[in-house]
């Protein structure tokens, strides 16, 4: 850290709050010329809010911005958008690849900055009709995968490449910017093969001999303390940690990310195993196509009337475990339910064998926005299992029976405490903590046998969260309604499961009890991690 | 790779086989096919050829393109009122219908940048929109605000444009100049030469700036964005080439038909030439220009044969005239399925792999679904 000229990059007291919601807190970071930092820390801890602040990213400014200052080279910067952090030197590699499919590397890595050659006729009309200089395109191609250090062919489609190469193919896009001083890798070695991610972090290493700084973003600890001169570790939003990579070890960094001042407090107080209990619900060698959250040959078994809890790493396939059994994702694999064999890819018979599930993604899945709130509760009750109809010529004629209906909505508004101004109010209008509320309220009403929760706090505020997960304890301790809950909070599914299941790399790493250390918990997720 | 292949040939495939059924039924002389076949593709090869610009910026089968041939349609009945004959007659129509087309152009780019995915159908029911703006424009305004001096072109309660306007003055002026007769085979060498020059412009435009960019956007919108291209603008420009082309293609059919058909000769040039762009093997976003020479050929000797093959085995030619425009929609319909299944297929194969990585490293999954 002690250079003498001013360092690269400075950020100090960056704050950043979305509607009051506390993301970042007073962070403080250098980075000197050519030095590498590595960043860790579990999701939602702002690792990405950071870097989008520091990228100019869009949804930072259109909320409002953030507070503290940035300095880029000793000169203080603000960026509006993406484009301004790339003029003054910031390149960012994103987790999702960002390439034109049909175009080949050599195309891509000048996307946009192709060199061109004059003709006469884009005197007439405009630039964009002078033709590309392909020898030139070629030449700066290859001179920026030269300065890579890693080998891909230039001329070979985006689409027929491995995943690897899509990725080096972003880092030379990045490096053939020749005003690039600052390179953030978000998650680079994540599609990378073990001998991809040598290379590249060989490759990070000969960028930072040519005095280009770069931004580590990992989960793979072993490559932070190989590649990175500084480790930082970012904790619910607060930077715990900032030390130079030789004074520190993977089991102190995992410790950083993960621990709490309430360190190794069993979590739930009620939290009961019970190994005796009938299992109700085996999944066997269950594989998942959800984009981004691949589910690759998981076996699990759900014991009747527990709270199981899936946690890990954002896109490690912990969603994808109930969006595939329920059949929303094309999955494959055995999943038996009481004995029954359950045909995966037809969420309809998933219903009617009582399953439920609140999805994660409640605006487009788990509610009809512009419908009332009696039509949200009811509607799956209705449609599965025939509830609050009255049947009128044998069955012939069907109503729906609005007084019950009306007395379940009430019922649920004011067991869940819904705030709204009545049970005719359309979803869209209430408040996110409030639009779970509904979702659960639904599933509730479906009284099912086995309910599955997918990222039932996601988004929303902390009183609000308290009693999303009471509600759902109630519910499973009255009904006796198995509860298969999948969060990225772990410090969440520690206060409400029995027990947790880690999945890491698309498979389950361990399950462990929700008393189990919060290290063990880090160690798993971390496992696989792909 | 070679299966895909074999898909996407299917169709033109297929039309091979009805024209080689076809052809020895419709009685028709080698030569008498092959003069019929060149005229075609001197009349419809350019308006076709205004196509394959916004496939490339990812806009899908346009219908924008019947919007240039109204403006063209708009010139020539002016020209030929003015009484401009011949050549200049179409050159001047051409500088007339160019403004009238850029636009026309804008207009559609801009709402068809609202309606991004929905290219083709929002399209298709803006061409019946400006259809009525056209009516309106033609079947009233003409002589009575816009002056038409000559009743022969005007209905005779005083305004309004006539069913038929005849190009007499500029009938097949342009498939004249420089044409040669080889084997009894007319070739109307300048529209030819017009139609190759129009095929240079393409290749080159494709290797310039815009035509990147045109691409990029075509094939991912946002990831074009993130690199700093305007996309909107890429996509309004798209669509303004096409309609100029289509207007200016336009032009070059009806100097060939004679006459302009002024309330029909819109509209169903679109849906041809989208078929004949199909039929030569293209997809929703994919199109060469040896698809457009293919497709004329094909769709073309169909709409030569069929009706005649017809005649001959049914006694009733209608036959064939219906056939020739079911099989015109049939096209487009079974293109379009294609382009989706094909969407579909590349999805679970993802979803194949996994099952087959996942069984690779436990042998006993094999009783897996």
């Amino acid at each position: 850290m002690e250079t003498n000229s001013a360092p690269l990059l400075k950020l100090q007291g960056i704050k950043k709050d979305f509607n009051g919601n506390q993301v970042l807190a007073d962070i403080n970071l250098e980075l000197g010329k050519g030095e590498v930092l590595g960043l860790c820390g579990e999701n939602g801890a702002g690792k990405s809010t950071l870097m989008k602040i520091l990228f100019g990213a869009a949804d930072i400014t259109e909320t409002g911005g953030y507070s503290g200052d940035i300095y880029l080279d000793g000169q203080k910067v603000s960026f509006e958008t993406p484009f301004e952090a790339i003029e003054a030197g910031i390149g960012m590699v994103h987790q999702e690849f960002s390439l034109i499919p049909g175009f080949d590397a050599t195309e891509n890595i000048l996307l946009n900055r192709e060199p061109e050659k004059y003709s006469f006729i884009s005197e007439i009309f405009g630039d964009r009709l002078n033709t590309l200089d392909r020898k030139k395109m070629d030449e700066r191609s290859a001179e920026a995968v030269e300065k890579m250090g890693v080998a891909i062919d230039r001329h070979m489609m985006i689409n027929s490449m491995p995943v690897g190469h899509k990725q080096f193919t972003e880092i030379a896009r990045e490096l053939s910017k020749d005003q690039l001083k600052l390179l953030i890798l978000d998650e680079p070695t994540a599609v990378l093969t073990e001998r991809e991610a040598e290379a590249l972090l060989a490759s990070i290493k000969g960028m930072s001999e040519r005095g280009i700084s770069v931004i580590f973003i990992t989960h793979r600890l072993q490559e932070v303390l190989t590649v990175c001169d500084t480790v930082a570790v970012l904790r619910d939003g607060v930077l715990v940690e900032c030390t130079p990579a030789s004074e520190t070890d993977e089991a102190r960094i995992t410790k950083s990310m993960v621990g709490r001042s309430i360190m190794g407090v069993a979590g739930s107080d009620d939290a009961s195993e019970q190994p005796d209990a009938p299992t109700i619900l085996s999944i066997e060698k269950l594989w998942v196509d959800m984009p981004g959250e691949t589910v690759r040959n998981v076996s699990l078994d759900v014991k009747e009337g527990e709270i199981l809890g899936i946690g890990g790493l954002a896109g490690q396939g912990k969603l994808g475990i109930p969006n595939g059994i329920m059949g929303l994702y094309e999955a494959g694999g055995t999943v038996t339910f009481e004995g029954r064999q359950i045909p995966l890819n037809n969420p309809r018979i998933c219903l009617d064998s009582s399953f439920a599930f609140v999805s994660e993604d409640r605006r487009r899945v788990g509610l009809l926005l512009d419908e009332s709130l009696e039509w949200n509760i009811s509607f799956p009750a209705m449609q599965i299992q025939n509830k609050f109809l009255k049947s009128y010529l044998g069955g012939l004629i069907k109503w729906r029976d609005e007084k019950a209906i009306r007395e379940l909505t009430e019922k649920y508004i004011e067991e869940l405490q819904i705030r709204c101004t009545g049970t005719k109010q359309n979803a869209r209008q209430l408040s996110g903590g409030n639009q779970q509320k509904v979702c659960l309220a639904k599933a509730f009403a479906l009284q099912p046998r086995l309910l599955f929760v997918s990222e039932p706090t996601r988004g929303i505020d902390v009183g609000a969260k308290a009693l999303v997960l009471n509600a759902l304890k109630k519910f499973n301790k009255e009904s006796g309604t198995t509860v298969v809950m999948v969060s990225s909070e772990l410090q969440e599914l520690r206060q409400t499961c029995d027990r947790i299941a880690i999945v890491s790399g698309g498979r389950i790493s361990g399950i462990l009890p929700s008393s189990a250390p919060m290290e063990e918990f880090g160690t798993l997720m971390l496992k696989d991690v792909v | 790779m070679k299966k895909i292949n074999l898909r996407q040939a299917s169709v033109p495939i297929m039309f091979i086989i009805i024209c080689a059924i076809c052809i020895p039924l419709s009685g028709l002389s080698p030569k008498m096919l092959v003069n019929e076949i060149v005229t075609r593709m001197g009349r419809n090869a350019f308006l076709i050829l205004s196509l394959l610009i916004p496939i490339m910026a990812g806009m899908g089968l346009n219908f924008g393109m019947t919007l240039g041939a109204m403006a063209a349609e708009i010139a020539l009945i002016l020209v030929c009122d003015w009484q401009i004959v011949s050549v200049p007659g179409m050159i001047l129509a051409a500088i007339i219908s160019v403004p009238i087309s850029v636009l026309l152009g804008i207009f559609c780019g801009k709402i068809l940048n609202r309606a991004k995915g929905r290219e083709m159908i929002t399209s298709y029911i803006m061409a019946f929109f400006v259809n009525g703006i056209y009516q309106l424009i033609v079947l009233y305004l003409m002589g009575s605000v816009i002056p038409i001096k000559h009743s022969t072109i005007k209905l005779p309660r005083g305004y309004g444009i006539r069913n038929t306007v005849s190009l007499l003055s500029m009938r097949q002026k342009l498939d004249n100049m420089l044409a040669v007769t080889i084997g009894g085979v007319k070739i109307p060498v300048l529209t030819f030469i017009i139609i190759a020059v129009m095929c240079l412009v393409i290749v080159w435009f494709r290797r310039t700036k815009l035509g990147q960019d045109m691409r990029a956007v075509g094939q991912d919108m946002e990831v074009a964005r993130d690199a700093g291209i305007n996309v909107e603008r890429t996509r309004i420009i798209s669509i303004v080439i096409s309609t100029v082309l289509a207007g200016l293609g336009m032009i070059i059919y009806l100097q060939n038909m004679g006459n302009i058909a002024t309330y029909t000769a819109h509209s169903q040039i679109g849906m041809f030439c989208i078929a004949a762009l199909l039929v030569g093997g293209a997809s929703v976003d994919k199109a060469s220009i040896g698809n457009v020479f293919l497709g004329v050929v094909l769709f073309h000797t169909m709409f030569i044969v069929a009706p005649r093959a017809g005649a001959y085995i049914t006694g009733d030619s209608m036959i064939g005239e219906y056939f020739r425009v079911f099989v015109s929609y049939a096209v487009i319909t079974v293109a379009l399925i294609m382009y989706e299944t094909n969407k579909r297929r590349a999805k679970s194969a993802a979803s194949q792999r996994l099952q087959e990585e996942q069984d690779a490293e436990s042998p006993a999954g094999g009783e897996n679904s």
